[in-house]
């Protein structure tokens, strides 16, 4: 009698264990500044604003996304594009809200700031529901972003040198347009063609607009893409350098811009062309 | 009494896992048993393509002769190299080994193609060019990271923890693939040209033998060997061209 007993009391505890453990969809949370979002409550958010492109598993695989060039994302992978965090890891909470709140320009994703904070933190704590890492791994520490350094013309030119070492070019082309040897070739990791970003065609970055925005995409990389992070292999100052050339390369007024087109209308001997040809120089 | 012998079956087996695992971790592996063979194909395969490595002359000038892809490697008497041999099923597989695996970037070339180490070991990543890489290994069932690698950078240490075959590719070199294989055992190989293999040191058991082949698949055998007696497991893929 008492060996019944103490079975059936391990029998539930165990099931109690193995309850917790399961992939609880309902129990997820996000915290998000001061607010803290619910899974269930993002469930018919999901339900109504998202599952159209996402689908009902959060595969990307709704029904508009035959149509949809870049693909949606896929959340079952918990690869994510626009993290804070290094290259590898899982984004945090305000990342993810930050993308939602966002959108991503020239794709199908649009801002979702109509949507109330709340709303956004329980669609960013449904979203952690697709994948099992949000249960195993911790997110990424967010990297960190020096003060930015003073815009000048050594800045300018050192970050168009670093433009040609680490082989932006190579991708990016050597005018910043997109064209560079290797991107006819470039594919994400779901095998779908995709381009390097053309710096002519604006200053909204996929993952923000700020130089600050600018610096922690080329150190964190672009998870899922042919875009790698930097972290490891440049100094932050010499990261700096490179956002504000990167500035030059837009065709709208920057004070980079400025400094470039000054001295390259009077050092036009003077300047190294970007690509193969250059391969040579010395730095 | 039997639902009590039955309580107490879980706690044998953890103490009985545990004790096997203690064991087989510190002890370098015996000089047992031993499974060889050679893998082949029959129909097929596509042929080697030799690799335009023009767009980047610092890894053309490297080559004497043209790289040739690598996805189905033959060799002679249909036989096929770069394929991973293992023990997937009879081996505890214990704590990884202290010593790194390399994988090095050299001549715009994977070396090796396919690269086997155990869950939890030390991967280092060296780029041998004057030129920059990134190496972006496409992991699912891990976290898929990509880094850029310049001309001259510190070598990149890494690890997986869970078993994968992950594709590897650099996105600026088109052409570069391999694959990192990270298995749940230390007893592995890789086929060499002329597709034979040879797993070593195996302690008298039934083992599951299992071939991958980066396009093809895998194949098990079950086999089982005495404390000295070496087994021979041979194992033949059916290749298509495509």
């Amino acid at each position: 009698m008492k060996t019944k007993i103490a079975i059936t009391t391990m029998t539930v505890g165990v099931a109690l264990l193995f309850a917790a453990q399961l992939p609880s969809g309902s129990a997820q949370e996000s915290h998000v500044g001061p607010l803290t979002g619910n899974a269930s409550s993002g469930k018919p958010l999901y339900k109504r604003f998202c599952i159209g492109c996402h689908g009902p598993a959060g595969d990307g695989q709704g029904e508009n996304a035959p149509w949809i060039d870049p693909k949606p994302r896929d959340f079952t992978a918990a690869t994510f594009k626009c993290r804070s965090t290094p290259t590898g890891t899982l984004p945090t909470d305000d990342d993810l809200d930050n993308a939602v709140t966002r959108g991503f320009v020239t794709t199908n994703m649009p801002s979702w700031n109509p949507l109330t904070p709340q709303q956004r933190a329980d669609v960013v704590a449904y979203i952690k529901t697709f994948s099992p890492r949000w249960k195993t791994d911790k997110p990424g520490i967010p990297i960190h972003i020096p003060a930015e350094t003073a815009v000048t013309l050594q800045s300018v030119l050192h970050g168009r040198e670093l433009f040609q070492k680490m082989e932006c070019w190579k991708c990016h082309g050597p005018a910043g347009h997109g064209d560079g040897p290797s991107a006819a070739t470039l594919t994400d990791s779901k095998d779908q063609p995709i381009r390097p970003y053309n710096f002519a065609t604006g200053s909204r970055f996929k993952c923000g607009e700020t130089n600050q925005d600018l610096y922690r995409i080329f150190m964190t990389g672009v998870d899922g893409t042919p875009m790698p992070s930097f972290a490891d292999v440049i100094q932050p100052n010499d990261a700096w350098d490179l956002v504000h050339f990167l500035r030059t390369l837009q065709t709208m007024p920057t004070p980079e811009l400025d400094i470039w087109k000054k001295y390259s209308s009077e050092h036009a001997s003077e300047i190294k062309p970007i690509g193969p040809d250059a391969a040579s120089g010395g730095n | 009494m039997n639902r009590k012998l039955l309580c107490l079956l879980p706690a044998a087996a953890v103490i009985f896992y545990a004790v096997k695992a203690g064991a087989g971790a510190p002890i370098p592996p015996p000089a047992g048993g031993a499974i060889s063979g050679k893998v082949t194909y029959t129909g097929t395969p596509p042929k080697m393509k030799p690799i335009d490595m023009s767009k980047e002359p610092t890894c053309a000038k490297q080559h004497t002769t043209p790289v040739m892809t690598e996805n189905v490697t033959t060799g002679p008497e249909s036989s096929l190299q770069y394929v991973v041999v293992y023990i997937s099923e009879g081996d505890s597989g214990g704590a990884a080994p202290a010593e790194t695996v390399r994988y090095d970037q050299r001549g715009c070339q994977y070396l090796p193609h396919v690269l086997p180490m155990q869950a939890g070991q030390v991967l280092q990543i060296f780029n041998d060019d004057q030129t920059s890489h990134n190496i972006h290994p496409l992991a699912k069932v891990n976290p898929e990271w990509n880094k850029s690698q310049p001309a001259g950078s510190l070598p990149i240490d890494t690890k997986y923890d869970k078993p994968e075959f992950i594709p590897v590719k650099c996105n600026i070199h088109p052409w570069m693939h391999g694959y990192f294989v990270v298995l749940n055992t230390s007893h592995y190989a890789v086929t060499g040209p002329d597709g034979s293999f040879s797993l070593k040191g195996l302690p008298a058991g039934k083992y599951t033998v299992t071939a991958w082949q980066e396009q093809y698949g895998t194949q098990t055998q079950e086999v089982t060997i005495g404390a000295t007696e070496t087994k021979t497991a041979n194992f033949t893929f059916k290749a298509l061209p495509y």
